[in-house]
């Protein structure tokens, strides 16, 4: 199992994309058994026995696992498909390797580690020898990515040879024989894992100082920024997939909040956001909004940092001052009146650009030439200007490099410090754990524990997230939810019923609901 | 990742300068190509019937007929492109400048006004009965999600009928003399819209409407390109998801746009009935808002595209009168139409690619070099 490790831009992804052929190298030659070979496709790539997971999934939700698997190579028998030899060679493999895939469930009842299973499965039944893996752990919890690993190390006990992409060193360390560090397109080291620590590797990757996500010195204020109370929402099938949260932020606070995805958070903030309707109160500074359109709120001094910057952050087909533009179409200086000004905003893409260490030609190419770190810095940059009161951060540092990630968290902390209030949501423990004063874990659209950061491990987080057995499909207890998340562990910081530290923000925001109320 | 064929198709891809003219210019290459293998097979001379082409285009009165009739393709492929820019595809052009052409047309040969006013009146119905009718597709994808394309398509068929049950002799119309024709009451002279004799070595008058289809050139550049509106417009097109996160209230960009682009769909009878017909009577022009969907691809919506695609479709269009007196099946330039538009559409779409490509590379290139020289630049 070989790790290949860099920032964002580095080339981590050009590399893997000529492996698999959809790119095509200048110069240099790739050896498969010692062959050399060139790819004009991917099917060039698939022939020659390499497989690739890509890190966001390619599987049709309404159908089967048998249908994803075989769907582009069907095997025929006559004029119809084989579906009955699909099946079987699908359970044979699932049983070799131990994928435990069985072929006819709909895809859309898998939770993520099987849908990525299920990606594994559809690779390994195409041939493929050599397994690319991008970014595998970035959707997992840590009880998922511990079976991913086991699952990986029963492929490379086969005889199977695994190229591995992350960002998470301390995996790339446990999993990985060998490591490849890439940096500007060139490899800047080849290292085993026994002779390097996580710092080191990181080190060697951003040539730079290690960054780190602690902010201990607290620069909480009295004062609450965005309140939210009872808030629900419900689904298309008027199921409520965000469950009576309520919660304060408070200037200078940062509140996060822990879940598995998919467990209401993207929920939450668009129901924040304005861009979904709910029930409950939202206020912004003593302001009610919870009628304001999503323009209104941003102008009222919400940030908002989209998790998915390319479907809500930027217009890819645009050049960077336009992308400024979007979500400030109302203020200065990208705007006079009914009119955009397009002097004001080409100088403030500048100044984000030079501040925020965008790394781009100009402000005049397009979002798309950006890599994912400067796209997501370029984001960050915008939704920092015109003073926001209240940032809503979804996933801030997702598909970052360490370098930028760091650049982000400094901004972060700063804004903190100056007296921003933040709602952190983030699937990266670490980062919650380290930026947040507070936290709460949502678990199937309900609050079911507050957590004092001081004292929580990632790994006791990742139990409350999935309902403190870390059992997957644990039942919902209703009116409950509390009970679950203890899990009877009385030592445990988590704590459902009160904030282990009574002085912990999220006490204070209790106070005023109860009185409320 | 990036675009979607759509987005290319519809021209919400920028293309670099001249790597946009390459592209048309190709394909009409092409399409002269393909078109001149068609004359052969069909046993006729290509070079001759293209000179054939060339010789009639080129004569003054051709010329007036081409600069009017892409006058009026101009508008219709603009009210086209605003719906594309942001993702609507306003099929009904045609069944809203029918019905609008047919309302102005009635209200002005009624109406008595002084001159100016007179026309201002008659367009000014034209644009609201447009806006209007478009505005019932609108309102239906905004309030039950039905698609525009379906609705637009019906509307056309109902504009058809309600037109036919309006342009009867006990509703709008009256027989127009010496001829079993019917047509609302010719718009007297007060109401008409002069043109000028601004072609030499004719008498036929050019549209003064041209004038008006300019401005509207000119209002589409500037509002797409300097306005919050046509800022959000845009973003709406580009990714809908995007701007709704912005602040954009969508729902009120499709029911605006779609009542904008019916507006100057309003327009597009305009032309005809204040410069040359003055009545709207059976053998009004129809199907102009098609071919303004071909000329907006054509053009990938861009004002100055659309006016080079008007001229172009508007040429072929006159200037294949001269074929069937020749005995060269008039049908050839049809032929000849259809290839362009299918060969710039591919044109573009590998100009697109190629530019994609070039681009990232020069990205890549230019922050390797760059990496270096700031850092040179931070010792001096």
């Amino acid at each position: 199992m070989h790790a290949v490790v860099g920032e964002n831009g580095a080339g981590k992804s050009t590399l893997m994309k000529i492996l698999y052929g959809m790119q095509h190298p200048d110069e240099g030659v790739i050896r498969v058994g010692g062959k050399p070979v060139t790819f004009r496709s991917p099917a060039d790539a698939i022939a020659a026995g390499i497989g690739m997971v890509h890190q966001h999934f390619m599987l049709a939700d309404n159908l089967t696992v048998l249908e994803n698997i075989i769907l582009g190579s069907e095997p025929r028998r006559g004029l119809g498909i084989d579906f009955g030899g699909a099946r079987r060679k699908i359970k044979e493999i699932s049983d070799a390797y131990g994928l435990g895939v069985s072929p006819d469930t709909l895809v859309e009842d898998l939770g993520v580690g099987a849908r990525q299973r299920v990606e594994i499965l559809k690779v390994l039944y195409r041939g493929a020898r050599i397994l690319i893996l991008d970014e595998p752990t970035a959707v997992l919890v840590p009880q998922e990515v511990d079976e991913l690993f086991d699952n990986l190390r029963g492929l490379v006990r086969e005889g199977l040879t695994i190229i591995f992409i992350s960002h998470k060193l301390d995996e790339v360390l446990s999993v990985a024989d060998a490591i490849t560090v890439i940096r500007r397109g060139t490899t800047v080291a080849s290292v085993l894992p026994r002779d390097v620590t996580a710092r080191q590797l990181a080190e060697l990757m951003v040539g730079s100082e290690l960054p780190s996500p602690e902010t201990r010195e607290s620069t909480v204020t009295e004062q609450v920024a965005l309140s939210v109370r009872g808030l629900t929402v419900r689904g298309a099938d008027g199921r409520a997939v965000v469950r009576d949260v309520s919660f304060d932020i408070h200037k200078g606070e940062v509140l996060g909040i822990a879940g598995v995805e998919g467990n209401g958070q993207a929920e939450l903030v668009e129901a924040i956001m304005g861009m979904r309707p709910a029930e409950g109160a939202v206020t912004l500074g003593g302001a009610d909004i919870s009628h304001w359109p999503t323009l209104r709120r941003r102008e009222g001094g919400i940030g908002y940092i989209p998790e998915d910057r390319q479907r809500h952050g930027l217009l890819l087909n645009s050049p960077l001052w336009e992308n400024r533009i979007l979500g400030h179409q109302t203020r200065r200086p990208n705007v006079r009146g009914p009119w955009i000004d397009r002097a004001g905003a080409r100088a403030d893409t500048q100044r984000i650009v030079d501040a925020y260490d965008v790394r781009t030609p100009g402000i005049d190419v397009d979002a798309a030439a950006l890599s994912g770190g400067n796209q997501q810095k370029l984001v960050v940059g915008r939704e920092m200007s015109g003073d926001p009161v209240v940032l809503i951060a979804s996933h801030p540092t997702r598909g970052v490099d360490v370098g930028a990630q760091a650049a982000i968290w400094d901004h972060l902390r700063a804004a903190r410090a100056a007296g921003l209030a933040v709602l952190l949501i983030s699937a990266d423990l670490d980062e919650l754990i380290g930026l947040s004063d507070s936290l709460k874990v949502l678990l199937r659209g309900q609050v079911v524990a507050d957590v004092d950061p001081a004292g929580v491990t990632p790994e006791l987080l990742g139990s409350a997230m999935t309902g403190a057995g870390g059992h997957d499909n644990a039942p919902a207890v209703p009116g409950g939810g509390g009970t679950v998340a203890a899990g009877g562990r009385g030592d445990d910081p988590v704590d459902p019923d009160k904030p282990a530290d009574p002085s912990a923000p999220g006490r204070a925001g209790e106070t005023p609901a109860g009185e409320g109320a | 990742m990036s675009s979607s064929f759509t987005d290319r198709l519809l021209g919400r891809v920028r293309l670099g300068g001249l790597l946009a003219l390459a592209a048309p210019v190709l394909a009409i290459v092409f399409a002269a190509l393909v078109t001149s293998i068609i004359l052969v097979l069909t046993g006729n001379p290509p070079l001759h019937t293209l000179l054939l082409l060339v010789d009639y285009g080129s004569q003054p009165r051709t010329i007036v007929n081409i600069v009017n009739l892409a006058t009026t393709y101009y508008i219709s492929a603009l009210a086209v492109a605003i719906g594309f820019r942001m993702n609507l595809f306003n099929i009904g052009v045609d069944g809203q400048y029918r019905l609008a052409a047919l309302l102005a047309a009635a209200v002005g040969g009624a109406l008595v006004l002084p001159p100016v006013l007179h026309v201002g009146v008659t367009v000014l119905v034209a644009v609201a009965v447009g806006g209007l009718w478009a505005s019932i597709a609108g309102l239906l994808k905004v309030t039950r999600g039905v698609s525009e394309v379906i609705s637009t398509i019906m509307l056309n068929a109902i504009a058809t009928g309600f037109g036919a049950w309006l342009l009867t002799t006990d509703r709008l119309a009256v027989a127009v003399s010496g001829s079993n024709n019917i047509g609302t009451k010719p718009i007297p002279a007060s109401g008409q819209f002069p043109g000028f004799a601004m072609i030499p070595g004719t008498q036929a008058k050019v549209f003064g409407f041209i004038v008006v289809a300019a401005v509207l050139g000119i209002a589409y550049h500037v509002l797409f390109n300097w306005t919050r509106f046509g800022f959000n417009l845009r973003a709406t097109g580009a990714s809908e998801s995007a701007a709704v996160a912005s602040g954009v209230n969508v729902k009120r960009m499709v029911l605006l746009t779609m009542i904008i682009s019916g507006a100057v769909a309003g327009l597009v009878g305009m032309p005809q009935l204040l410069g040359a017909s003055y009545s709207y009577s059976l053998d009004f022009p129809t199907g102009l808002g098609f071919t303004g969907i071909a000329i907006a691809l054509l053009g990938r919506n861009n004002p100055a595209g659309i006016a080079v695609g008007a001229l172009l479709w508007s040429y072929l269009d006159n200037s294949s009168d001269i074929l069937d007196l020749e005995g060269i099946p008039k049908e050839t330039v049809i032929i000849m139409q259809g290839t362009i538009v299918l060969s710039v559409i591919i044109a573009y779409e590998l100009v697109h690619r190629y530019r994609m490509s070039a681009e990232q590379r020069r990205v890549s290139r230019q922050l390797s070099a760059g990496t270096g020289a700031p850092a040179e630049g931070a010792v001096a």
